[in-house]
């Protein structure tokens, strides 16, 4: 599967206010970035259960993005961004556990202004996730 | 299931890159899907019928447009889908445009990374459960937080209407920056003579309470009813006692810079902020008074008649439930001590407009005469510089401040009123002078009233004896320019205010990455804020000048007003639900819940969700052990399946 054709898949849950509205910046100004980010919308990043990032790995994901507001204080639901952050470092440790380098996933702060930074890390998370290369878990 | 794929053209901003029929191919071979058609304009009114007809034409229990962003139409197919009797909670948007087309470029990915979308979403709706809104009471009372012509336009507009109005502000009167302007461009009305019968009309109107020295602490709840508590700081002085005679000011024996004249004259530590001030009333500052320790000072409580000084006043704190608030905290000038090139503000003669205006200014400290305040000697050449620290992405702030193009030409011209023998030199970058007869003001400061426009910036100022040397360049004339001048005025770029973050974070809104508020939409949305309920107006929003100012408060009121005069509101049911037979009581969701919406019945052992409170960010269904909060309409199961689906080959 690795060679020319293999493209990184990515999944990005993205909070409603903050950074899917950063995402949709980055469209309105026409910032052009690869195309391996598939965004799924989600209230909050607090609402992203680590469930669903073990869920994507498990279904092929190679690399997940979480995108939230920043702290401390821009989330829409007061402290949804903490939550996710918590969740998150301890997240990273279970997946170095299971295998899985805790690289592939990433949790950003990126506001409804910032399509720039938005458009920064698609790229940059792109990228990294290429260097890594296709996530084999076990028995694969 | 039956669902229906309306995949939007959006003219060719959809269509140029992403392959419009072949995701409608793809999605149609998903088993729920009944029926799918692109159109070039879905949001256009023949679309919205076209949406309409299919739904009862192939009895659609559920719709997905694939579209532009959910923020921009997810209302308008929502409503349509409801006319035609579907439940718009059993519609749902896949974002085709600024996630997917306007972002990329190669047409084959960009078609494969829409259907994926499309068909996550599809797995989304078919999970939807039909919602109903939730219906809240509306507290008919209106918070306008900034007491300046902004927050003042605004409070008169919602009070008139019929609703309450509480105006708060920080400092110890109302009238803002425009009660500290001499004369107003570009017809050159004297600014207190036009403002100040705004300030008695708020102050008489009997449906708006002005608490000054006040500043908002906590702000909780939701559109239509907003819980907020107010700290109000002492004034030592009781307003509706004081008469404002001036006896105590003539005893007391402390002098501090006065904060309204910019620190160009003084003022004793009970004083009247300006003699026009509302509420008309002295005030102690407590920073430099010597009476609060009553053994050392007590003067002017000895001589005030009306005993209306009260060195024990401690300030309070109000509480008070609102329905929408209006957000005009303002701006304030960026310092001149950023500007080392132009002495740090050390030169006493390098001022700022504002120092300018005050110099201008009728109340001023020299009753409107211009004098330098170094020597007080009357200036013969004065330079203006604009652009101080606007334009200026390397150094300073990137944007244009709007209103330095204006005042500048403005304070020239009175310059040269006051002092017709005087020269007077701009530099500028460009004149943006896009404001009605603002074009002709500008053309008349350069034609009849001969002041020299000089097109370039300014590298230094420095004092050689009692003048300021002025270093700049022509770029018109491709030369340097040196300029003897007896005084300097910036044009310093403006900021938001100092509080303005403060209270953009207490009411949860966003600001932009200047600091100004950031409104919900930059063109079709201008005055409200994501948090509905809450609008904007004035400078804190972004640079504007007083008719932008005052049309945008106008527009802040008749928004508030809206919510005010509906007689429900409606609450979004996307709440969190509790399944009783699995809730275990371990309480995690009511620790975990920023609104305080969940609360533990002690009787039947389990968590219960106020769903008025639930603002529905998910939160406690990811910490709920034993799964038994459910998010409603973005449940585990329809995130996981969305997971699956974007995964799934295209």
């Amino acid at each position: 599967m690795v060679g020319d054709e293999w493209e990184p898949k990515i999944v990005a849950f993205l909070c409603n206010w903050c950074a899917y509205a950063g995402a949709d910046l980055a469209g309105v100004s026409r910032l052009k970035y690869p195309p391996n980010i598939v965004p799924i919308r989600v209230p909050c990043s607090g609402r992203v259960d680590p469930r669903f990032i073990l869920e994507a790995f498990k279904k092929g994901a190679d690399g997940v993005l979480i995108g939230g507001c920043h702290t401390p204080n821009d989330c829409h639901y007061v402290v949804g961004n903490f939550k996710a952050y918590k969740r998150y470092i301890l997240l990273k440790k279970l997946l170095e556990q299971l295998g899985i380098n805790p690289k592939r996933l990433r949790l950003e702060w990126i506001s409804a202004s910032e399509g720039r930074k938005f458009a920064e890390v698609a790229r940059e998370f792109t990228e990294e996730i290429r260097n890594l290369g296709p996530l084999r878990l076990w028995g694969e | 299931m039956r669902v229906g794929v309306f995949i939007c053209h959006c003219g060719i901003n959809i269509a140029s890159v992403v392959d419009v029929e072949r995701v409608a191919k793809e999605i149609e071979k998903h088993p729920d899907v009944v029926y799918v058609t692109t159109y070039k304009y879905m949001c256009s009114d023949p679309g919205q019928e076209l949406i309409k007809r299919e739904i009862k034409e192939h009895q659609l229990d559920a719709v997905v447009v694939a579209a532009c962003s959910p923020h921009m139409h997810e209302k308008t197919f929502r409503d349509a889908a409801k006319e035609a009797a579907l439940n718009p909670y059993r519609v749902e948007i896949a974002n085709i445009r600024e996630h997917v087309s306007w972002v990329h470029e190669d047409r084959e990915k960009a078609t494969k990374k829409a259907i994926k979308i499309v068909r996550s979403v599809v797995e989304k709706v078919i999970r939807d459960v039909p919602l109903e809104p939730i219906s809240v009471d509306v507290t008919r009372r209106c918070l306008v937080i900034g007491g300046g012509i902004a927050g003042i336009q605004a409070a008169l507009d919602v009070a008139e209407a019929g609703y309450e109005v509480i105006l708060v502000e920080k400092g110890p009167s109302i009238g803002g920056h425009m009660a500290q302007l001499s004369e107003t461009f570009p017809t050159l009305d004297c600014s207190q003579c036009i403002l100040t019968p705004k300030m008695v009309a708020v102050s008489r109107h009997p449906r708006i309470k002005i608490l000054t020295l006040s500043e908002v602490e906590e702000v909780t709840g939701y559109v239509g009813n907003f819980h907020v508590v107010i700290k109000r700081k002492p004034r030592f002085v009781d307003e509706n006692l004081c008469t404002a005679c001036g006896d105590c000011e003539k005893v007391c024996p402390v002098f501090v810079p006065n904060e309204f004249d910019m620190g160009l004259s003084l003022r004793r530590a009970i004083y009247i902020p300006f003699p026009q001030a509302v509420p008309s009333s002295y005030v102690i500052d407590i920073n430099s008074c010597l009476g609060l320790e009553p053994l050392i000072c007590g003067k002017c409580a000895e001589k005030c008649e009306a005993n209306a000084i009260n060195y024990d006043d401690k300030g309070g704190r109000i509480e008070v439930d609102v329905g929408a608030i209006i957000v005009a905290t303002g701006y304030e000038l960026y310092g001149k001590e950023n500007f080392p090139e132009y002495g740090y503000g050390q030169y006493e003669d390098v001022v700022t407009g504002l120092e300018f205006e005050r110099l201008l200014s009728a109340t001023g400290p020299t009753g409107g005469e211009l004098r330098r305040p170094s020597d007080w000697k009357v200036p013969k050449t004065v330079v203006f510089i604009q652009c101080v620290g606007s334009r200026d992405p390397d150094n300073h702030k990137p944007y244009c401040s709007k209103i330095c193009c204006m005042y500048t030409a403005k304070h020239a011209m009175l310059y040269k009123h006051r002092v017709p023998d005087g020269k007077a030199y701009i530099f500028y970058i460009d004149i943006r002078a896009g404001g009605k007869d603002y074009e002709e003001f500008v053309h008349r400061a350069m034609e009849e009233e001969r002041i020299t426009y000089i097109r370039g910036r300014v590298s230094k100022v420095f004092r050689e004896g009692d003048k300021l040397v002025v270093w700049g360049v022509d770029t018109l004339a491709g030369k340097k320019v040196e300029v003897h001048a007896d005084m300097v005025v910036l044009a310093t770029a403006i900021v938001p205010s100092e509080g303005t973050r403060d209270v953009a974070e207490k009411l949860k809104c966003a600001t932009d990455e200047n600091g100004f508020l950031k409104e919900a939409h930059p063109k079709l949305r201008p005055v409200e804020s994501l948090n509905t309920g809450v609008y904007y107006c004035g400078v804190a929003q972004g640079p504007k000048d007083i008719p932008e100012t005052v049309a945008q408060a106008s527009a802040a009121a008749a928004k508030a007003i809206d919510i005010l005069s509906q007689p429900k509101l409606y609450h979004e049911p996307t709440v969190a639900v509790v399944d009783g037979d699995k809730c275990t009581g371990c309480k995690t969701c009511v620790s975990i819940c920023p609104f305080n919406a969940i609360r533990f019945n002690e009787e039947l052992k389990r968590a219960e969700v106020n769903s008025a409170l639930c603002e529905g960010c998910g939160s406690c269904a990811v910490a709920c052990p034993s799964g038994a909060i459910t998010a409603t309409n973005i449940r585990d199961d329809q995130v996981i399946e969305m997971v699956k689906s974007v995964l799934q080959e295209a």
